[in-house]
């Protein structure tokens, strides 16, 4: 099993005439994702990337059954386009996306606190159950079929992890990228949850970044709901205060969100920490053996 | 609403965490926009020169306060803030603080040189607030903060004192009601007609928040003057980037002056970069990767020189924009790279690579560790290009090989 996508999945790919839009629909569907439709405003009726497009995601959903949307829509728009996904009834909103104004997505998080939608994103590569489906932009070659749940903020930093892994012969069940914005849909815990509840995810490794109090709520939540051994590393111990490194959630402010807090608040609640970003992949096998010796039982370190 | 804003609970309501957007402007620029919004300030102009600062002084009838404008709090600790008598010494004091370097607390080491003035008249201070809009994370909405302690720092009082701070989040709908506003007044142990313009004032507070795309609206501290008047004596406005696009006359308010020259071209390039104190220049494609490489370079023994984030799908152009950038710090010397080719190929960062090095004057060790797509393809090119770079195996090698050579030097 893997969480949110499988073989099954059927998306609609929202601004599939775009530059980005088209190139991606392109590498998910090599990748053996089911691409069912795409809607671009005033090109209904036509086919792009052999994929037929629909004026609106209701329209969509409606003449495909797509389930699953996946937005390459301009920032300006993009909150919009979320609604719209909402709106037609689509399970899960993939939001590519960056840079949308906070104010809209206050917009977007009050409007999807019915429950109806899932969002991952904005401003993120989104996520792949490895040999099943790519909903994303990352490189699905370096991805490989197993039993570690990748769950990050960041977009390259998730690629070398996960090459990390793969280099190693450990596999992923599922790898999310939830987002670098201030304002996200799926936050860790979310993601987490989904995590311990799928019987094939047997390790999670978080990636965490400076700015917020993200971390420290999954190390909360981590303490005493998850029973699956983790493995951390949050990026920026050397950023200095005040200033932003890429990511407009990514900030130190006030003493809150540096670096060294969240790797502390991680390491307390049973998470095993690293200072390195190149030793994720043999935490991983560490964790996966002892994991295995103590019987698949509480295996953290 | 009153709960705690503990440190440590990491519920990501850092005091100043609508810090998080580049674009800030000046005190008096922002007191301009909340003048607009309908609250009080203090009667004032800028200054650009002492002559100027002797003319508005003079107009408010001689008394002034005299405030450097720079990006960074904390002024009145570096003798950025002073008090004239007289017009003729407003001017004298305007002539000593133009040009000087003013250090702050917050502004490092370096300091910045001070080119603009506020003159303002002086207010009668019967008692001191503390009042803002920011974005509260944990919650996705923005909240309004309130403490009847103000004029100090909110950091610090959020240290000193949490539950001195009342914070009533704003959800999109209903939206900032008069209940709330009139509980945070009553909170602050205000009454009868204080409480009724105390409430249109946090009302225009939050529409100035909303209407700008703002990312922080500080009042600290607002002033209840001896006539019973709130007066916004201190004002700072940050605002969200993304939203710059459909907020014209803010991107207009961007003082070039208080910026890093070298990130202004950076960003004129579509790089993002940061500058640090260390000597190993780095290029990396992607935030998370690029801090990581940071992080990783500190961590056998190096100092990074900057954050640079070249993007997923950075041109030649770009790669060449970026090392002139980064080999434009003097303190530079060894480079770097680190790329995680995905969608952007191996071969093509290669050669892109090897054709800004042959327009770009190197002359520090440059280390690349390159990965992803077509690597092999792009490793030959690199090695058969005749220039002088070390490749590396992996980050740990790459940062271990970067520091090595740059101690070398």
């Amino acid at each position: 099993m893997s969480i949110l996508v499988d073989r099954d999945t059927r998306v609609v790919i929202q601004g599939i005439t775009g530059r980005e839009g088209t190139f991606h629909a392109r590498g998910c569907r090599e990748y053996g994702t089911k691409i069912v439709a795409g809607v671009t405003p005033g090109r209904g009726g036509t086919i792009h990337e052999e994929v037929p497009v629909f004026d609106t995601v209701r329209e969509a959903v409606h003449e495909t059954g797509a389930e699953v949307s996946l937005i390459f829509v301009p920032p300006a728009s993009a909150a919009d386009a979320i609604l719209e996904s909402a709106d037609a009834g689509v399970r899960l909103s993939v939001c590519i996306t960056e840079g949308i104004p906070t104010s809209d997505m206050v917009v977007v998080r009050a409007a999807l606190r019915d429950g109806g939608m899932r969002l991952i994103g904005p401003n993120c590569p989104g996520l792949i159950s490895p040999g099943k489906c790519k909903v994303g932009i990352m490189p699905g070659y370096i991805h490989k079929t197993g039993p570690v749940g990748v769950l990050s903020r960041s977009g390259t930093l998730t690629y070398e992890a996960v090459a990390q892994l793969t280099r190693r012969g450990i596999g992923q069940s599922t790898c999310i990228g939830i987002g670098g914005d201030p304002i996200i849909g799926t936050t860790f815990v979310d993601a987490l949850k989904l995590f311990r509840d799928d019987d094939e995810t047997r390790a999670i490794v978080l990636i965490g970044e400076i700015g917020g109090g993200a971390e420290e709520e999954a190390a909360r939540w981590a303490a005493t709901e998850m029973n699956k051994p983790m493995v951390a590393f949050v990026a920026g111990q050397t950023a200095p205060p005040g200033r932003r490194m890429g990511h407009a959630g990514a900030i130190i402010a006030g003493g809150h969100g540096t670096a060294a807090e969240k790797m502390a608040a991680l390491q307390e609640c049973g998470v095993r920490v690293l200072a390195s970003p190149a030793e994720i992949g043999e935490a991983v096998e560490a964790v996966l053996k002892e994991a295995t010796r103590s019987g698949g039982a509480r295996g953290r370190g | 609403m009153l709960y705690r804003v503990a440190a440590g609970t990491g519920l990501g309501f850092g005091a100043a965490n609508g810090e998080n957007l580049r674009v800030k402007i000046h005190e008096y620029q922002a007191k301009q926009i909340l003048r607009r919004f309908g609250i009080d300030v203090p009667k004032g102009d800028v200054a650009f020169s002492p002559k100027e600062a002797q003319a508005i002084a003079s107009r408010l009838g001689g008394r002034s306060v005299i405030k450097a404008q720079i990006h960074a709090g904390g002024r009145g600790k570096g003798g950025g803030v002073r008090i004239a008598a007289y017009a003729e010494e407003a001017e004298r004091l305007a002539r000593q603080m133009i040009g000087m370097n003013l250090v702050t607390p917050q502004t490092g080491p370096r300091g910045r040189k001070v080119r603009r003035l506020l003159i303002e008249e002086p207010v009668d201070i019967s008692r001191e607030i503390y009042l803002a809009v920011t974005l509260d994370r944990a919650r996705s909405v923005p909240a309004l903060m309130a403490s009847g302690q103000g004029g100090m720092e909110i950091e610090e009082l959020a240290r000193r004192d949490p539950k001195a701070i009342r914070v009533e989040p704003i959800e999109p709908v209903p939206g900032f009601r008069s209940y709330q506003a009139r509980r945070v007044a009553y909170g602050l142990g205000l009454s009868g007609d204080q409480v009724t313009r105390a409430t249109r004032l946090m009302q225009a507070l939050l529409r100035a928040y909303q209407e700008t795309d703002a990312s922080l609206v500080e009042i600290n501290p607002l002033v209840l003057t001896a006539q019973g008047a709130f007066v916004a004596l201190d004002a700072k406005m940050t605002f969200d980037d993304n939203a710059l696009f459909r907020r014209p006359e803010i991107r207009e308010l961007r003082d070039p002056d208080e910026e890093e020259p070298l990130e202004v071209e950076a960003s004129a390039h579509g790089l993002n970069y940061v500058k640090l104190q260390g000597n190993i220049g780095c290029m990396v494609n992607g935030a998370g990767l690029a801090m990581a490489t940071m992080d990783i370079i500190k961590l056998v023994g190096g100092e990074p020189a900057n954050f640079l984030d070249v993007g997923g799908g950075a041109t030649s152009d770009q790669v060449a924009s970026a090392f002139r950038i980064l080999l434009a710090d003097p303190s530079v010397k060894g480079v770097l790279i680190n790329i995680f080719g995905g969608i952007l190929r191996g071969d093509v960062l290669a050669r892109g690579l090897v054709e800004a090095i042959r327009k770009v004057d190197v002359r520090v060790p440059v280390v690349v560790r390159l990965e992803g797509t077509n690597v092999e393809e792009g490793r030959q090119i690199l090695k058969g290009s005749g220039l002088d770079f070390t490749l590396a195996d992996g980050m740990l090698d790459a940062a271990r090989k970067v520091v090595a050579l740059a101690g070398a030097r």
